[in-house]
């Protein structure tokens, strides 16, 4: 095998497995039952699958084309770096507009704290 | 270790113009000679020699990296399984972490744990919490938190 078959794998991997978890995430979006869940799936599969895709075009660029592009790699710390952020707050703003657990949830330590602290809202 | 990594910029600066040659290679030869310098010179800090800070940096992205993976493979089980029986809900965790920094690196790392996320932060910075997505595992997640990530962003910030 020549190295250039060896980077179209490498590519092809990155790439195919970005897609995949991309799937996997919209799918959960849609599956999952309530906003807490959904995010979940939201925040974690969408975030590696950008970064795979990402990846795959790096490598792509450079192991076939011959040319570095640093903005790539920038491009991924920075979806790494506000992607669970991104989730927290989307989060945080559900649970302060008071956007209901799922039924089948089993325990609520924040609103026990709420309650006792008298907070309301 | 800021002022560590600043003393050793300065040694490299000062090696280049003792030799009168400005090259990259003079630097990196200064730099290293200056590591050695503040390496024998250590008990006069008053923080510990700032490799070793950096060697922790090294480890916590490393955990970041695994932990985005092994993440995603939990989300992956729940959403392909063919019943959903996961028991959503949210626990509560005391951290000992107390600057701001740490605590948004903690909450981070929370975030790409398998299965949890961040919904809240006491105002007095004392506890997490956090949404997980089967609190089968909250017990084992809780200790995960406790002993591997705490114990990395400390070893950091020491």
């Amino acid at each position: 095998m020549t190295a250039i078959v060896i980077a179209k794998f490498i590519t092809g991997y990155f790439v195919l497995q970005g897609a995949l978890l991309s799937l996997v995430a919209a799918y959960g979006v849609v599956r999952l039952p309530d906003a807490y869940t959904r995010n979940h799936a939201a925040s974690k599969s969408a975030t590696l699958g950008v970064i795979s895709i990402l990846l795959g075009v790096f490598f792509y660029f450079w192991l076939i084309e011959g040319h570095m592009n640093a903005r790539i790699i920038l491009g991924i710390i920075f979806v790494f770096m506000t992607a669970p952020v991104a989730g927290h707050l989307i989060m945080r703003a559900a649970y302060n507009t008071k956007v209901p657990l799922w039924e089948k949830s089993v325990q609520d330590d924040l609103e026990a704290d709420r309650k006792k602290e008298g907070v309301k809202g | 270790m800021a002022f560590q990594i600043l003393l050793n910029f300065f040694v490299a600066f000062l090696w280049m113009f003792l030799k009168g040659q400005y090259a990259a290679q003079d630097f990196f030869n200064g730099y290293f000679f200056g590591l050695l310098m503040i390496f024998a010179l250590r008990r006069f800090f008053a923080r510990r020699f700032y490799l070793w800070n950096v060697g922790a940096v090294l480890k916590l992205i490393y955990i970041f990296n695994r932990e985005l993976i092994m993440s995603n493979l939990a989300v992956l089980k729940v959403v392909l399984a063919p019943k959903i029986n996961a028991r959503p809900g949210i626990f509560k965790l005391e951290t000992e972490l107390k600057k701001d920094w740490e605590i948004t690196i903690l909450a981070n790392l929370i975030t790409l744990t398998p299965g949890t996320l961040v919904v809240e932060i006491s105002e007095d910075n004392r506890f997490l919490y956090i949404h997980a997505m089967d609190l089968g595992d909250a017990e084992e997640a809780r200790n995960d938190i406790k002993n591997t990530f705490e114990k990395a962003i400390q070893e950091v910030s020491r």
